[in-house]
Formats: structure tokens, sequence, C-alpha cells
């Protein structure tokens, strides 16, 4: 059971790894890559916050004011303050850590519905600041961001680099960054969560009592996990707004913090593979429908609701359990 | 052998006649006109009448045979006022779509958001936003047709000097339009000279009562005069509060309220109140010698027959970009943007619905501050004072 289950976790990398890369093989337009790379980002946020909401249970619906944070203090350091974009995003991944530790201690003795609350609290606040703090982050109307830049070399979506001999376009260097970004994402997210800590926190999921009965640190696990699941966010959110090279306090708002945990729920809470898919959904669903005009949104609700009527554990649970019971129905018709 | 170079010929000829055939199709090619607009969402307000706008005069030029004898395609997307939406569809409208020209942006930040992708591109767009960032620093490509708030600020600080009133109190609304203009009025103020801001007091976005704020500028010293800066309902309540108070110091608002909408949310409490707008509010009481009356006249009844819906300041800030860009194409000859471009920058005395527009290399507005009209509310209508 445990080896079939780690390779499955194998199997699901492999396919990211295969579908990451060949991505580029199907499409050549660059606005496609720029939507292929905000894709991957806000996928690897999503990566993060399943670890809180899919493995330890835990609702948080002020995730985008992690990922705004991560975002403007990173903008603001290099462009500012000429910070260098690496020290930036880790520093600012710091910041972020304390400050979700720091409240992450007392609302996670919240349960159900007053958690909800009291993140949802966590994530205005981050967007009144960012919206209020006009001399420093230019307010509502947003603020400028220079490229990402390591050690002097630019990363910059309108570049042009050579690679291995190849010369590629700015919008395909910053695809395959993206995109390799993502992987180590869920790579990291599928040993975390088969490491000892991943089997405490889906204790914790499964009965806070009996983990703690157990002798599992309930509370350190999910302040932990929140953590994590912030830090993700910022440093998904700070290349993110290198990517766009221009960001405003819609980044930390209440929508976007909604249209992440959507992203969970409507993939697969608790499937690594599972959310990513819902993330490539959800962003690529309105630019399809765009088309349509004003029926946008009425298409847009009515896939979604659809999907969790008749799809209630997401979409690659119910997509997997679909096809094993097929598998297990032509066994059973051979034996 | 023979047979071969035949052969070779003959496909050659059909290579060429092909390559004929796509010039001749390319020549009668629409020319495409890319938009994201904020129809939906928080600012919809701005984005559903420069929608209309479009459509409705692409309709028209397209009727009476489009530009450079091409009909006119107007590409559009709903930014929904979010801004990283907003640089998502620029870079649609500009790689997948290849528009010749982008007339949009409804907001400030949805059109910084673009402006990058845009410079870069090499693409000329002409924004609908108010704030004075678009074009100040000038950006190669970006043009904008709505006045500045710094312009705004200055047309108003000018009419209290001419009325005698130098102690302003200000007040003014925490959102993108308020704090921007709070910012352009204090910085306008301290380079007029002789005119002073003695209060500076904000409110937010769903703030239902500013008396306090009131209070704060009626108690400062010297006050004369009292200026609010801001957009939607929140202006409103601060007429309205400014009347239960009782205040009798002379009031101004700014041009985010000019729309007959506000006066029907304030009511009488806007009597005697002053502000910069556009012509397009009072085009009857417009003198006879006005270039823009015309075209104010035109626009009104025009918008107003085919939408039945009443006409609002932000279309026409649309109508101005449409015209502009349609003014560019035919000087300019040719769709090719850096000419476009080039066109753009020497448009001069281009009477618009929002002002007559003289536009350079450092001024990609070309509107001056004598563009707003100022208007009084008398009796629940809009008087034209000068």
């Amino acid at each position: 059971m445990m080896a079939r289950l780690s390779q499955f976790r194998l199997k699901g990398l492999l396919f990211l790894a295969i579908a990451v890369f060949a991505v580029p093989l199907f499409i050549s337009n660059p606005f496609h890559y720029g939507l292929a790379t905000q894709i991957a980002l806000i996928a690897g946020a999503v990566v993060g916050l399943n670890l809180l909401v899919g493995f330890a249970g835990q609702i948080s619906l002020g995730h985008a004011g992690f990922f705004g944070l991560g975002a403007y203090f990173s903008a603001i350091m290099t462009s500012t303050y000429g910070w260098s974009a690496i020290p930036a995003l880790i520093v600012g991944a710091i910041v972020v850590a304390i400050i979700a530790w720091v409240v992450g201690r007392p609302i996670l003795r919240l349960k159900g519905h007053y958690l909800s609350m009291a993140t949802l609290a966590v994530g205005f606040i981050i967007a009144i600041i960012l919206n209020n703090e006009r001399e420093i982050t230019g307010g509502p109307d947003g603020m400028p961001v220079p490229p990402f830049d390591v050690f002097g070399w630019e990363l910059s979506a309108f570049g042009q680099y050579s690679l291995f001999g190849m010369d590629i376009s700015g919008d395909l260097a910053w695809y395959l960054f993206a995109g390799v970004v993502l992987l180590a994402a869920v790579w990291l997210a599928q040993n975390l969560i088969d490491s000892p800590i991943g089997r405490a926190l889906r204790s914790v999921h499964g009965s806070e009592v009996a983990a703690s009965v157990v002798g599992v640190n309930t509370a350190k696990y999910k302040s932990l996990v929140f953590v994590i699941s912030a830090v993700y966010a910022s440093v998904m959110g700070a290349l993110y707004g290198h990517f766009q090279g221009f960001i405003t306090p819609s980044v930390a708002s209440f929508d976007f913090s909604i249209l992440l945990i959507t992203m969970v729920v409507l993939g697969g809470m608790g499937s690594t593979i599972g959310v990513i898919i819902g993330a490539v959904v959800l962003e690529l669903l309105p630019q399809l429908l765009a088309d349509f005009q004003e029926m946008e949104m009425v298409l847009f609700g009515l896939i979604l609701m659809l999907t969790m009527i008749f799809m209630p554990k997401g979409l690659l649970p119910t997509a997997t359990n679909l096809l094993a019971k097929r598998r297990s129905k032509s066994a059973g018709g051979d034996a | 052998m023979f047979k071969n170079i035949t052969r070779r010929a003959s496909t050659f000829a059909a290579i060429a006649a092909a390559g004929l055939l796509a010039i001749n199709v390319q020549a009668a090619e629409p020319i495409r006109i890319g938009s994201f607009l904020s129809v939906t969402g928080p600012a919809s307000f701005l984005g559903d009448p420069e929608l209309k706008t479009l459509e409705m005069y692409v309709e028209k030029i397209n009727a009476d045979g489009g530009v450079l004898g091409r009909q006119l395609e107007l590409i559009h997307y709903d930014d929904a006022g979010n801004a990283s939406k907003a640089r998502n569809f620029a870079s649609r409208l500009i790689r997948s779509d290849r528009v010749d020209i982008i007339v949009g942006g409804s907001t400030t930040g949805a059109t910084m958001a673009a402006v990058p992708m845009v410079e870069q591109a090499g693409v000329p767009f002409i924004s609908l936003a108010g704030a004075v960032v678009i074009t100040n620093p000038v950006k190669k490509w970006v043009f904008k047709t709505p006045q500045t708030d710094r312009m705004a600020a200055e047309r108003v600080l000018n009419d209290m000097k001419a009325r005698g009133l130098t102690k302003v109190g200000l007040i003014s609304g925490t959102g993108g339009f308020g704090s921007s203009g709070r910012e352009q009025t204090l910085a306008a103020a301290k380079e007029m000279g002789g005119i002073e801001i003695v209060a500076d007091e904000t409110y937010g976005g769903s703030d239902t009562d500013m008396t306090a704020q009131l209070t704060n500028i009626r108690g400062a010293e010297g006050v004369q005069t009292i200026l609010n800066f801001g957009f939607g309902q929140g202006p409103a309540i601060v007429t309205r509060n400014y009347a239960q108070l009782g205040i009798e110091l002379p009031f101004y608002q700014s041009h985010g309220v000019a729309s007959d909408g506000f006066l029907e949310l304030a009511g009488s409490s806007a009597d005697g109140l002053r502000l910069p707008a556009s012509p397009l509010l009072v085009p009857d009481s417009l003198p006879e010698s006005d270039p823009q009356k015309p075209v104010v006249e035109a626009y009104k009844s025009e918008y107003e027959a085919r939408w039945n819906a009443k006409v609002s300041t932000f279309g026409a800030y649309a109508y101005d970009g449409l015209m502009l860009a349609v003014e560019a194409i035919e000087k300019a000859g040719t769709t090719d943007k850096a000419a476009v471009r080039d066109a753009l920058e020497t448009i001069q005395g281009h009477v618009g619905v929002t002002g007559t527009f003289n536009m350079s290399a450092d001024d990609h507005n070309g509107l001056q501050a004598d563009s707003f009209r100022i208007l009084e509310v008398q009796d629940g209508g809009w008087n034209l004072i000068n």
C-alpha cells in the first residue's frame, strides 16, 4: 500500500513535469505563454494553500493577503530601495512567515466558521493597508515592479535570451522559470505530505481530539502548516509581481482569496495535482469565455455550479475514482 | 528537364499569384481597434458608457465608409476593474488579436498595468483614465483623453482665488480618485501660492456619515471655503451633511461627481455648490461661438437616441479617444503603428466633447485646465458660470 502510494506520488510529479515541458510544443503565441506563466505561479500558491485546507483541514479566506504582502514587499524593496530580487523575495518570505506565525497562533485556536472569519479579517486588513499607505504602495492605483533579476542578470518578459545555444523569447524564459518553480513547489509539498508532519496534519484533519490523544501537538502543527502555506503564497506573489511588472492592491483582495480557495475545492482538496488542474481551469475559463461577453459570468457560474453538484470531491479525485471503478468493473468481468 | 522547369515556373507563378491575392486581401482587411474596459465591477459606471460609445461610433463610421476605405473592427474585453485582468487583456489584444491601436483603460490602475506591455510592444494606446501619472512623465506610446486631476484642482483653486477665497478646507475620499485628487490639490496649492489648505480630512469609500470631518473643517482657523475630492456615494453624503450642519461656506466638489446621478442623490442640499465639469452637462448654455457646442450637442443627442439612456462624461472620453485615433490614422494614411503614434502626437485643434486637444511631444493629453467649465448647481440643475 505504501509503495503504491509513493509510486503514485512520483507519477504525479512526473506527469506534471511532462505537462509543463510539453506546453511550449503546443503554443507559440506570446500571449499564451504569459497566461501559462501566470497560471503556473498562481498554481504554486494554490499548492501551498492546499496543504492548509486539503491536508490540515483548516480554511483560510485571506490567503490573497499573504500573496499580496509578498508581491508588495518585493516590489517596494526592489524599486524604492534598489534591492536585488532574490534577497527581497527571501526576506519577504521571512517577514510573511513571522506575520503568519504571530497571527496564526491565536486564530488557529478557533474552529470552523470562526477560523474562516478570522482569516478573512486578516486578508482584509492587509488589503486595507496596501490601499491606504499611498506613499509606500502607490495606493489603489498600484505601483510598477522592476523585472526579476539574479546577480545582475534580468529576466524580463520582453527580453531575448539564449539557453543552451537556442534563442528563446522572454515570455518562454519566464514560462520555463515559472514551470520549474511550480515543480519545486509540488516536490516540496509532496515530501512534506509524506513526512511525519504530513501524517500528523492528516490526523488533525481527521479528528483533532483523537490526534491530541495519540500525542500530536495539534496547535504546533496547525500553525506550522499555516506559516508554510503563507510562505508559499508570499514567494509566488513576489514572482507574480515581477512577472506582471505592475501590481495593484487587487492581488490582496477578498475576490482573489476566494478564487484561490475555489481552485483548491474545484480541483480536489488534498490532491496536489488536482488543485493545479483547478488553477488551470479557473484561470483559463475566463479567457475562453471572454468571447461570450455579457454571458461570461453566467456561463462561468453555471460551469462551477455543475462541477460542484456532479463532482463534489473535485475534478481530479472524481475522475480517478471513475477510472478506478471502471477498471475494477472490467477486471471483475474478466474473472 | 523541360517539364521540370515548366512545373517550377508554374509553381512560382502560383505562389506569386497567391502572394498578390494576399496583398489584395490585406488591403481590404479591417482596421483593428482594441479595447479593454471596466464594463462590470465597481467601475462599471465608467466602462459601460465607454463601451456603448465605442460600439455605436464604430458602427457609424463603418456605415459612412470606414477609415482609409477600410472598415473598423472593435475587439473589446471586460477587465472588471481588475488591474491584472487588464494587463492580460492588453497582452491578448497586442499579441493575439494584433490590434492596430488601443482605446481603453477605464481606471488608472488598469491603464498603468497595461502601460509596460504597450510601451514594449509599441502600440499606440489612448487611455480613458484620469490620473496625472498616465501622461506625466510622458510615455512614448501612451496618450489620454480626460483632463488630469491636477487640472481639476487648478481650475477649482483659480475659481476660489477669483472669488477671494484663499483658505481652503479640504476633504477627500481614500479611494484612488480621492487620494490622487488630494495629492494634486495640495501640490497645486503650493505651486500657485496665495492660497492655503487649512484643513485636510479624509473619509472611507463606504462611510455613511462625514459630519465629524466637516465639523473639524468648520472649526479650522480662518477657513473660507470647502473642497471635496471624491467619487461615488461619498460626495453625496458630504453634501447632505454639509447642508444638515448648516455650513454657510462656499462649497466645491470635484469633476468626479459631475453627473445627473449625483444631483438625484444629493437633492436640494447641493444647491449653490460649484464644480469643474465637462461642457457635456450644459450643452444648451454653451454660447454659439463655442467651437465645442456642435460636437457636444451631436454626441449627446446621438447617444441618447441610440441607447435611450442619459449621456455621461465618461462615455465622452471614449468618444474623444476613438475620434483622435481615427484622425491620427487618417493623418498618417496608414495603420503603421509608429506613423499613427507620430500623427497622434502632432494633432492640433481637434475639437472633442471633453475639450480641444493640442497634442505635442511633451503633452500627450493635449487639454488645458480651462476645458473644464465651472458649473453651479441651481434648483436641482446645472448652471454654467464660466
